[in-house]
């Protein structure tokens, strides 16, 4: 049986590389996928906790997996709405790149 | 068995955030970022979350890939190639480094006694999320709505307007 740590392992992993991604990319929408990386790094940590904690402590009814269907459903309204904006700042800069959209910055 | 599995879609899931982050063509990250999606996926099924798995495939190996390949596609300037990374790549490195060893030290010096998985019933799942999680269930759909007509005002065009 595959013990709680190897999936801790495995989401501090995949946290990291999102990580990365977001900090070293300059395509907002490489960005987007950045963060899709990190919420699912987040989504191992919490199901593989309900799986294997259930029923001590506070852990009760799986409550880890309505979370990470909360959390995967404000993932699908977040790239909803990421896009749009990036599309609107495409048509209007005819740019993607997060240096070059500094409009905001005093 | 399951730790085979376990594995193979470590290194799947590993490897597709690896393509997503170090690749050049935007195109391609967005497929490994397909590979590295459904692996998670493959990841639940390990953990028994059969409704998670289902709902992973649906919505991040259906809905959202498409959407990002929308996005690529109609953002598609000559530019691409000279996007990649930026200057502080190795610092971005040094930070990630940073954070994978705190996680790392934090899930070692405080361990949780092994365990073995288990299922939930669907029916429990179930009763859980329309009982106590009712009022967060309704207001996801809620934020979903508002999002989606925030998305749809901010992406379409002045002109058709009237």
């Amino acid at each position: 049986m595959v013990s709680l740590f190897y999936f801790q392992l495995l989401s501090a992993g995949l946290f990291s590389i999102g990580l990365y991604g977001v900090l070293a990319r300059r395509s907002a929408v490489l960005i987007v996928m950045s963060i899709e990386l990190m919420l699912n790094a987040v989504n191992i940590n919490l199901v593989a906790a309900a799986s294997h904690l259930e029923g001590r402590g506070s852990f009760v009814n799986f409550d880890g997996q309505i979370i990470a269907i909360f959390i995967i459903t404000i993932a699908a309204a977040e790239v909803g709405l990421a896009l749009a904006i990036i599309l609107r700042i495409y048509r209007n800069r005819a740019t993607v790149n997060v240096d070059e959209i500094d409009i905001m910055k005093w | 068995m399951s730790w085979f599995l376990f594995i193979l879609l470590a290194v799947l899931t590993l490897g597709g955030g690896l393509g997503v982050v170090l690749t050049r063509n935007v195109v391609h990250a967005a497929l490994a970022l397909l590979l590295s999606l459904v692996a998670v996926a493959g990841v639940y099924l390990v953990l028994y979350a059969e409704f998670l798995a289902l709902v992973q495939v649906l919505i991040y190996g259906g809905a959202i890939i498409i959407v990002l390949l929308f996005a690529i596609m109609l953002t598609r300037g000559s530019e691409y190639p000279r996007i990649s990374d930026n200057r502080q790549w190795p610092l971005a490195a040094l930070a990630a480094l940073g954070v994978l060893g705190v996680l790392m030290a934090s899930f070692l010096i405080d361990p949780v006694e092994n365990s073995e998985a288990q299922s939930p019933a669907f029916t429990d799942l179930a009763n859980s999320l329309f009982t106590r999680w009712a009022i967060p269930f309704e207001l996801a759909s809620l934020v979903l709505l508002v999002a989606l007509v925030g998305a749809i005002i901010i992406a379409r065009t002045e002109t058709d307007e009237g």
